[in-house]
C-alpha cells in the first residue's frame, strides 16, 4: 500500500492529478485554500499503489508518495 | 512508510506565480532534481531569460543571474568563460530564444559554447498576453492571429532545433514533451544528458520541451496535454534531433 500526501496550499487545481491517477483517487475537495484557489484531496480508503503518475505531472510540486 | 517522490532540494517550497497546469512549473522541477542528483548545485549558475519564467531564480535554490531579453546566451557565455569551472545553463522560452534572441542562439552554439540550453516551446508568447510566436503553429489563434496563423502572412513555424542542429559546434539537441507523465521522465533523461555534456565538456547542448499554456490557448490543462499530443508533436516531431 501507497499513500500520497498533497500540500494544500500550493495546489493549484489543475487537475492533472485526477486525469493520471489509474485508481481514481484524487478529487476535487471543494474548498479553497488561502489564496483562493479549489484544492484537489486524495482519498486514502482507495488502494493507491504508489505509480507517482500524479507527482510526475504535477506542475506545483505539491504531491509527496509514501511507500 | 519510506517516502519515495517529494520536491527536489534545489527547489524552494513556494508556491509559483504560474497560471494552473503551466509546464514551466513540470520543468522547473526537472532541472531541480537532475542539479540534486548530479550533486552539483554548489556550482550551477542558472540564467533566466525574460518571459513568464523571469523570476525563475525565486524558486530555484542555487545561483541565478538575470539576461536582457533574448542575450540569456550571450551571457551565459561570459559567466562559463570566466568561469569554466561552474555548470552554466540558460532556461529560455520561445520568444526569448527563438525571436529576439535568434541571434544570440545561433551564435552561442555555432562557437560550441559548453553550455546547457533549457528551451521551453509554449507556441505562444505567454506573460505579454498570448501573441503569435515564431513557433505558433499553421491555423492556430492567437490574440493577433485571430483567424489562426496564416502561412502567406505570417510564415511557417520556426524550427530553431532543426536549424541549429546543422552547426558543427553543436553536439546535442532533443525534443522531448510534457504531455504525459511518461514523457515527463523522457524529458527529465534528455535534460540529465544536457547537463552530463556540460560536465564531460562536450560541448553545446540543448533539450526542446513542448510545454502546456492553457491560459493563452483557451483550454483546460488536461485538454492542453492533449492538444500538444494531438497537433504541437506532428509540427515538431520528438526525439533526438542531433
Amino acid at each position: 500500500m501507497a499513500k500520497i500526501i498533497i500540500n494544500q496550499d500550493k495546489c493549484k487545481g489543475c487537475l492533472l492529478c485526477v486525469s493520471f491517477c489509474p485508481k481514481g483517487l484524487i478529487k476535487k475537495s471543494g474548498k479553497l485554500n488561502k489564496r483562493g484557489l479549489s484544492y484537489v484531496e486524495f482519498d486514502s480508503r482507495g488502494k493507491c499503489i504508489g505509480c507517482g503518475q500524479c507527482a510526475v505531472i504535477c506542475p506545483d510540486c505539491c504531491i509527496e508518495i509514501y511507500k | 512508510m519510506e517516502k519515495i517522490f517529494f520536491p527536489p532540494e534545489s527547489l524552494y517550497d513556494v508556491p509559483t506565480h504560474y497560471c494552473p497546469g503551466c509546464g514551466h512549473g513540470i520543468a522547473h522541477r526537472l532541472v531541480a532534481e537532475i542539479i540534486d542528483q548530479l550533486g552539483i548545485r554548489e556550482k550551477t549558475i542558472g540564467i533566466a531569460p525574460v518571459g513568464c519564467a523571469v523570476i525563475a531564480y525565486d524558486y530555484w535554490k542555487f545561483d541565478c543571474s538575470e539576461a536582457a531579453h533574448g542575450r540569456a546566451l550571450a551571457v551565459a557565455t561570459a559567466i562559463k568563460r570566466v568561469r569554466p569551472q561552474n555548470i552554466v545553463f540558460t532556461y529560455q522560452g520561445d520568444g526569448d530564444l527563438a525571436a529576439i534572441g535568434t541571434n544570440e542562439t545561433i551564435h552561442a552554439a555555432n562557437r560550441g559554447e559548453n553550455l546547457t540550453v533549457i528551451f521551453i516551446n509554449n507556441a505562444v508568447y505567454g506573460m505579454t498576453g498570448g501573441q503569435m510566436a515564431p513557433t505558433t503553429l499553421l491555423g492556430q489563434k492567437t490574440s493577433t492571429t485571430l483567424d489562426g496563423r496564416d502561412r502567406q502572412k505570417h510564415g511557417y513555424p520556426l524550427k530553431i532545433s532543426e536549424m541549429l542542429a546543422l552547426l558543427p559546434g553543436v553536439h546535442y539537441i532533443e525534443r522531448v514533451s510534457l504531455h504525459s507523465p511518461q514523457e515527463v521522465l523522457k524529458a527529465k533523461s534528455a535534460i540529465r544528458q544536457a547537463f552530463e555534456n556540460q560536465i564531460n565538456n562536450a560541448g553545446f547542448s540543448l533539450v526542446e520541451i513542448l510545454s502546456p499554456c492553457p491560459t493563452c490557448w483557451g483550454l483546460s490543462p488536461k485538454e492542453s496535454l492533449d492538444w500538444i499530443r494531438d497537433h504541437m508533436q506532428k509540427e515538431f516531431p520528438l526525439g533526438r534531433i542531433k
